[in-house]
């Protein structure tokens, strides 16, 4: 009940306090208000960030290892150490097909860039992939007309290829691909589908600019020394772990890795590369965070002088009100409401600024304000008030009544 | 039992190297309803000992009572909760808030006491009304003259009932005339039972009072009954005695 009325009286004294200096309250304001809209935008970036990730990794098959070379998450030393592995073969796909058990199916790939061409129509850096049979199903693909590869495609290495659907668009704008001839570099290949679209990947990287051929052919005529993933669809997602180890030690024993020694391949898996991506995106959202605390940071300090200047000038009031009755709590309250009033007033400018500058955001990442931000962003502005204030308000607190009436 | 009962209290100041001994010892006690004045010249310790009664201040060394409490010793909050119980301040330059309207200013005690807001805009509007300024309920100081501002004043020191109300040269900041009026307002207080006590260094101030103490040096040099006490001017009189009782 004090509490309650003491706190009433505060926000009182805070209003009255502040409208008596306007322009001095405005001014200090500014500095919270930049610093809640940098952190407000930087939050609705990361959010939206945050989002573009999951929504790029859906598209890959949470229930697949991937055999390479390399790790996906390599640090740079190990990268040095890992330079030197042999590559993937096409022997190891085959083998690691017949004697994994725990393989739903097994796909063998390969990537590179070429450029594809209709006639005079021309498009460079295309994404190619080697494929097998399985790699439909284990890429998780689908077509829009026309078939995949066969076995026999990939046994024989016909000159067959299947495109994607950017591809097809731009060089059969009005179907009629599948049939077709298309030129990859110098090979000629037969178009004998077109995939469905499937969106660019987060980066911008089109996922539908990409050209299929059988891996045989592939490494026949496009590039002869490949670096191959062996793709592996596990029967069940709670089997992964199992999987992965027996796929180590399957790989361990057709590449003669001695015991002593450390995998010269690496396994990898999307929830590998989702956490890579958190920890890539929480280092770049602690980073934003931040500097866009440093400039609250800084507007906090404008509100601790602006402070220590109102408790200067009020020094006579506080006496006043020791006089009749105030204790230390009631002037500290007073103090940290004033100074909370101010920031959470400047919070609320912020966000009214920052809502517009979000649809900017919106423009590029797909990020609308989260509403627990604003949460976040006036109690991040009331918190700074209080923190700024306290010095100042302490100092008003433990003032003796005596030599404070005496100010004037 | 009386209302303050002090015993050989002193008062020190250290500056530096310097100790000034503001009071040297003093021993007092004071009665309900007493209208005391207390005078001396400049820098003899007047303010010093007001500070100390109303517990703004502690002392140095001595012992202070209360209404039956012993107060020397508080700290800082419990003075604070005594003198917005017990004591009322009247100071010379007013001090009022600035910013906030007359009945703002008179709530002030209530607010810090706790007492619920439609009890207290009631009993401030009452003690308002009885110092005579109904009328001028929502003028902030600057709105009121000076004795108008001193009447504030007297109305925030009484609206808590306090045991006293200690007044430091209240009419120093005005003219002979409105230093009347507030001189009979304390009288009609006084004679409604209130404990008074009035820090002066002018004679005719203290002349109003019926014990006057008179202070050298940080010491009291004389402390005395003033047998024919004199009656603030008839209008002052009149006009207070017409608001307290209306
Ligand atoms: N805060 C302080 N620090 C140091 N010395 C002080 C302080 N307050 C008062 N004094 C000294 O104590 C002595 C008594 O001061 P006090 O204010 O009580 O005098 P006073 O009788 O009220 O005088 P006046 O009539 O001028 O108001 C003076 O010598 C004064 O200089
Ligand atoms: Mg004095």
């Amino acid at each position: 009940m004090t509490l309650l009325s003491e706190f009433k009286e505060s926000v009182i004294i805070a209003w009255a306090a502040l409208r008596a200096n306007k322009l001095r309250a405005g001014l200090t304001t500014l500095g919270i208000v930049i610093g809640i809209v940098s952190v407000t935008l930087m939050g609705t970036a990361i959010t939206g960030l945050n989002a573009a990730f999951k929504k790029s990794l859906a598209g890959i098959s949470a229930d697949t290892l991937f055999i390479q070379r390399f790790s996906w998450m390599t640090g740079e030393t190990e990268w040095r150490l890992s330079r030197n592995r042999r590559e993937i073969t096409l022997q190891n796909a085959r083998d690691v097909e017949r004697l994994a058990t725990l393989a739903a199916a097994v796909a063998v790939e390969s990537q590179g860039n070429g450029t594809v061409s209709v006639g005079r129509k021309q498009a460079r850096g295309v994404w190619v992939e080697g494929n097998d049979e399985n790699s439909l199903l284990v890429r998780g693909l689908s077509l829009s007309s026309g078939r995949w590869l066969t076995e026999s495609d990939v046994q024989s290495g016909r000159p067959v290829c299947v495109l994607g659907s950017y591809l097809a668009e731009r060089f059969f704008p009005y179907g009629g691909a599948v049939g077709s001839k298309v030129k990859l570099n110098d090979m000629n290949l037969e178009v004998i589908g077109v995939m469905e679209k499937q969106g660019s990947f987060f980066t911008g990287f089109n996922l539908d600019n990409q050209i299929v051929l059988p891996i045989t052919r592939f490494t026949r005529d496009f590039s002869r020394w490949p670096d191959f993933t062996i793709q592996v669809k596990v029967r069940d997602l709670s089997q992964m772990e199992d999987a992965k180890e027996e796929l180590r030690g399957i790989m361990r024993k057709l590449r003669r890795v001695p015991p002593d020694k450390a995998d010269d391949f690496a396994i990898n898996q999307q929830d590998a590369l989702i956490n890579f991506f958190n920890a890539v995106g929480g280092s770049i959202a602690a980073v934003g965070l931040f500097i866009s605390g440093l400039s609250l940071f800084v507007g906090g300090i404008g509100i601790m002088n602006i402070m220590f200047v109102s408790v200067a000038e009020r020094t006579k009031e506080i006496g006043i009100r020791k006089a009749i009755g105030a204790k230390r709590r009631t002037i500290l309250v007073q103090f940290l409401v004033e100074a909370a009033t101010i920031t959470l007033g400047a919070g609320i400018l912020g966000l009214l600024i920052a809502w517009p500058l979000t649809l900017v955001v919106d423009k590029f990442l797909a990020a609308s304000m989260p509403w627990w931000l604003v949460g976040v962003a006036l109690v991040v502005s009331v918190l700074t008030g209080v923190v700024s204030g306290f010095l100042p308000a302490w100092r008003a607190a433990r003032m003796n009544p005596v030599d404070a009436l005496r100010a004037d | 039992m009386s209302l303050i009962q002090i015993h050989d209290l002193t008062r020190r100041y250290v500056m530096g190297t310097e100790t000034v001994h503001a009071l040297r010892g003093v021993s007092l006690s004071i009665e309900r309803g007493e209208y005391i004045a207390i005078m001396g010249p400049s820098g003899s310790g007047k303010s010093t000992l007001m500070n100390l009664l109303g517990c703004l201040d502690s002392p140095s060394s001595g012992y202070y009572e209360l209404n039956g409490v012993n107060v020397a010793h508080m700290d800082d909050n419990e003075l604070a909760e005594i003198r917005n119980r017990e004591i009322g301040f009247v100071f010379q330059s007013f001090n009022l808030l600035p910013r906030s309207d007359s009945l703002h200013n008179v709530e002030l005690p209530l607010i810090y006491a706790g007492m619920p807001s439609e009890e207290r805009r009631e009993k401030a509007i009452q003690t308002l009304t009885h110092v005579g300024l109904a009328e001028r309920m929502h003028h902030k100081p600057n709105e009121l003259s000076g004795g108008q501002r001193q009447r504030v004043a007297v109305a925030r020191a009484l609206v808590n009932n306090p045991s006293i109300v200690l007044a430091d040269e209240p009419t120093g900041n005005l003219d002979s005339r409105t230093g009347e009026e507030i001189l009979g307002l304390f009288e009609t207080l006084s004679r409604k039972g209130n404990t008074i006590i009035v820090v002066t260094h002018e004679e005719d101030v203290a002349q109003h009072a019926r014990r006057i103490i008179r202070i050298r040096d940080g010491l009291i040099a004389a402390d005395e009954v003033n047998p024919h006490p004199r009656a603030a001017m008839k209008f002052a009189q009149e006009q207070s005695a017409l608001t307290l009782n209306g």
